[in-house]
Parts: structure tokens; C-alpha cells; sequence
């Protein structure tokens, strides 16, 4: 599902003596679908660099990014909403929505995006948030107003609401209590019995064991600088 | 899926000052793209030349017509120009008063624009006026009131009720949220936002808030001295800037 190949980041900032930041390095692997991959490394490692890159939002300075047959690296804009729209699904650390958007409205644009009609997708988004255990009453609130720990229920919801082939996780279980935390978990696992393919970052190392098939160190992927 | 709409090669030159230089874009239904840059870096002049407001020096402008067929505007008639501006695309001016007749009620702002389209019956005229206050958000009781008496925020949404009453596929806006409020900014674009969503309308936008853009724009074009200095999807522009005058525009936004 995700074939990733000679994959380069550095960062070049203009305004600040341009500096040059090389944060991936040659990183090549493989996700196939149904596997659970979690990405560790330490702190300032790339993980989330590398999570953007692979949902577009950070260009690629070198190498190939392959979902399925689609490429993203030097993807046309319109290509990669595509993507986004039906074929891969990213939670990201914190929720970022709009002032004045319903968290109803906030879990249902995923799908209807996809191309549900807005009661089909109301529908079901009304059904995650009951699985999320975020109470009705909220359901017509912009979720700004919300504790942190609903939020990420929120954007989990949203993240899981549509059912994609592949998915990236940032920190899906951060912040949440038990009982939540375990139906995140159980989400995941429906995610893979329905053959998606998963990327996540899991500080949470028993979170990690329970859906994971495998581990991806950063550290131990990256080229090493050829010195000549 | 084919363009709505593509510019190719525009270039305008005012004397030895260049306008814009260049400069093409392509635009898909139901996309939104955010043009981007400071005062004086020809975001306006680029946004009248493909709306055909201004005739560049050079290049040329395609929209998919659903009446006409294909056509490169900067080609039409000024009579078949006028025609598509009134119907199939639509102009929302910065100030609501250079977009609005101030002498005439709030309902027959809204009104006109089917009349000239051949909408003679009064009753039908009347009804669709108050449907689209309603979408707007303007109380229908202020049909018969002069938009001289609105507030800012009110007579925008007038202007693009006004705008959008004829179904137009194509939506040009030149800072629509400039010199309002920010309670009112936010609650115009949150409007704006599922109009577009729900009419599946194509917008090009200028506007120099770039929070705008992060909270409209599918795509973004950022503009330096009249050249397209960087283009690509707008989160991935305000993310991961790549070009200098773009990283300084980012790293310029304060946060609250």
C-alpha cells in the first residue's frame, strides 16, 4: 500500500542565515495492507516530518512516495485532494477546525467529501461520536469549546470516519482515559481486519504493542551522509 | 476531470511598471484558490485580468461555459462578456458599495441580477430574493431597506447574495472580508465556506490574510513584484514554504 523509496527532507530557511536543516535521509520502506506499522525514534527524529510528507503537506526534497500506484512526490494539487478525499485518512496530534463549525458537521465533511450525501453522512458520523462517547448534547457545538481530551475524540471521529485504505495516526491515543483509549485501540483494529493499511506514532508503548505488526526506527533507516 | 477555468501567459504592464507577469493558473470545479502577496504585488490587476475587467498585453483566459462551450473570454464580445459576468461567473468587490446599487432596496439588489437575465415575474423574483437573505443570513424583514442603512458585514453578504442569485460556476473576490470586523471576518467566512461547499462553486480570492486562505483556499498563489513566486496546495504552501518571500509572509503571521 505505501512504498516509500530514497526519501529526502532538509529544510532550507531563507531568513535565518539559510540555514539548512537535513532531517530525512535516503529512508526507504514498505506498509502492505491490513499491517499496522508504528514509527519510534527520539524526539526531533523526523516521525512527524516524515507522517506530513506522506499526506502531502511537506514536499518531498527527493525520492518517491507510492500509495498504491498513485505517486505523490511532484503530484499535481488536485491529485493529491484526491488522494485525501479517498484514499488516505490522517489524525492529526491536535484538532484544527474552524470557529463556528458543529462537531457534527466537523466528523460528516470527511464523508460527504467522499461523496456521501450529507444525511447518509451525518448518519454516520453521528454514530462514531456515540462510539467516541461524546454526548449529544455537544453535537451541535464547535468543538473550541471543548476539554482537550474531547477534542481528540472529535478529531478521531472525523480521522475514522470514512472509511480509507490507508491511514496515518499521530499520537491517536495521547490524552485520552482508559475506556477511550481501549475504543481508539479497537478502532484500529477494525481499520485492519478491513485491510488498511495503518502509520502511526505511538508514545504509548503498550498502545503499540497491542495494534502494531512492526516497528520502523527512523534513526536506524537513514543514509549516511556520503562525505567527499 | 477538465478545468473550469485556465489562464495562460498573462502579462500586464502599466508603462515600464510591471502589473503582472506571466502568470497562469488553472482552476477545477469546486476548487478555491487563494492569490496571496502584499500591497502593490499585482494581485488585483491579475484578478481583473482574468476576470476580463482589465485586457492583459499578453495570454489568454479559458472557462469551461456551460451556455457557451469553451471559450477564451478575453475573445468574447463585450456584449457576451457582460452576459457570462452576470450569470455564469460572479465579481465580489472589497468594498460592498462598488458592488452594490446603495439607492436601491436590499431585494431589488438581488432582484436586478434575474431581471437581467429575463426573470419578469415579480412574485418569483420576490420569493427567491428572500431565500437568498435567508442563506445569507440577513433578516428578510429588511427586504425593502436601502443597503445604505446595513451594517459593513450586512452588505457584503448583500453583495454576495446578490452575486450568487444567478448560480454562477465561478466566484472572483477581491478581499472580501477587508475592513470588517474580525467577529464579523470570521462568521463571512464561515458562510462563504459552505456556500462554496454546498453549491460546489469554483473561487479565485485575493487577499493578503493568510489566514483566510488556510481557512478557504484548496490551492494558493503567492505574488512578489508581479510574478508568481510560489503555487501548490495551500496547506503544503503555508506549511512547508519554499521560496524566501514566502517563508517571510509565514513567519510574519502573529499568533494570538
Amino acid at each position: 500500500m505505501f512504498k516509500v523509496s530514497n526519501l529526502s527532507k532538509s529544510f532550507t530557511l531563507h531568513h535565518q542565515e539559510k540555514t539548512q536543516i537535513n532531517v530525512l535521509r535516503g529512508i526507504s520502506f514498505k506498509v502492505k495492507k491490513g499491517e499496522c506499522v508504528a514509527l519510534t525514534g527520539p524526539s526531533g527524529a523526523g516521525k512527524s516530518t516524515l507522517m506530513r510528507m506522506l499526506y502531502g503537506n511537506y514536499l518531498a526534497t527527493n525520492g518517491s512516495i507510492k500509495i498504491d500506484s498513485l505517486e505523490l512526490v511532484g503530484a499535481e494539487p488536485q491529485q493529491i485532494l484526491d488522494i485525501r478525499r479517498h484514499h488516505i485518512g490522517y489524525v492529526s496530534q491536535f484538532l484544527q477546525v474552524l470557529p463556528r463549525v458543529s462537531a457534527l458537521r466537523v466528523v460528516a465533511e470527511p464523508l460527504i467529501a467522499a461523496g456521501r450525501t450529507s444525511n447518509d453522512a451525518k448518519a454516520r458520523a453521528a454514530e462514531i461520536l456515540t462510539q467516541l462517547r461524546i454526548p449529544e448534547a455537544l453535537w451541535t457545538l464547535s468543538p473550541l469549546t471543548f476539554s482537550g481530551g474531547e477534542q481528540q475524540r472529535v478529531n478521531i471521529a472525523r480521522g475514522f470516519s470514512h472509511h480509507y485504505p490507508a491511514m496515518l495516526l499521530d499520537e491517536p491515543t495521547a490524552s485520552l482515559d482508559p475506556e477511550n483509549r481501549q475504543t481508539v485501540l479497537d478502532l484500529i483494529y477494525e481499520a485492519k481486519t478491513r485491510d488498511t493499511a495503518i502509520i502511526g506514532i505511538f508514545h504509548d508503548q503498550a498502545a503499540r504493542d497491542a495494534v502494531c505488526d512492526s516497528e520502523i526506527e527512523i534513526n536506524a533507516l537513514q543514509q549516511q551522509a556520503v562525505v567527499s | 476531470m477538465q478545468p473550469l477555468f485556465e489562464a495562460r501567459g498573462i502579462s500586464k504592464s502599466y508603462g515600464s511598471i510591471i502589473g503582472c507577469s506571466d502568470v497562469n493558473l488553472t482552476l477545477y470545479p469546486g476548487e478555491v484558490i487563494g492569490i496571496v502577496g502584499e500591497s502593490g504585488s499585482g494581485k488585483s490587476t491579475l484578478l481583473n485580468c482574468l476576470s476580463a475587467q482589465i485586457i492583459p498585453d499578453n495570454g489568454e483566459v479559458l472557462f469551461r461555459s456551460p451556455s457557451h462551450g469553451d471559450v477564451n473570454i478575453l475573445q468574447l464580445t463585450e456584449a457576451n462578456q457582460r452576459y457570462l459576468a452576470r450569470t455564469e461567473w460572479a465579481y465580489v468587490h472589497q468594498n460592498p458599495r462598488d458592488g452594490l446599487r446603495m439607492s436601491v432596496s436590499a431585494g431589488g439588489n438581488i432582484g436586478e441580477r434575474l431581471m437581467n437575465i429575463g426573470n419578469r415575474h415579480y412574485g418569483n423574483i420576490r420569493d427567491t430574493a428572500e431565500d437568498w437573505m435567508e442563506r445569507v443570513e440577513l433578516n428578510v424583514g429588511r427586504i425593502d431597506h436601502r443597503p445604505s442603512t446595513f451594517s459593513g458585514g450586512m452588505q457584503q453578504r448583500l453583495q454576495i447574495a446578490r452575486n450568487l442569485v444567478t448560480g454562477p460556476r465561478l466566484i472572483f473576490m477581491d478581499e472580501p472580508t477587508g475592513g470588517l470586523d474580525v467577529s464579523v471576518q470570521a462568521r463571512l467566512l464561515d458562510l462563504l465556506r459552505s456556500l462554496v461547499q454546498k453549491l460546489s462553486l469554483s473561487v479565485i480570492i485575493v487577499t493578503h490574510d493568510l489566514a483566510v486562505v488556510r481557512m478557504l483556499a484548496d490551492k494558493m498563489v503567492v505574488m512578489q513584484r508581479g510574478n508568481v513566486v510560489e503555487t501548490g496546495l495551500a496547506d503544503q504552501v503555508l506549511d512547508d514554504p519554499q521560496h524566501p518571500y514566502t517563508q517571510l509572509l509565514v513567519s510574519s503571521i502573529l499568533r494570538v
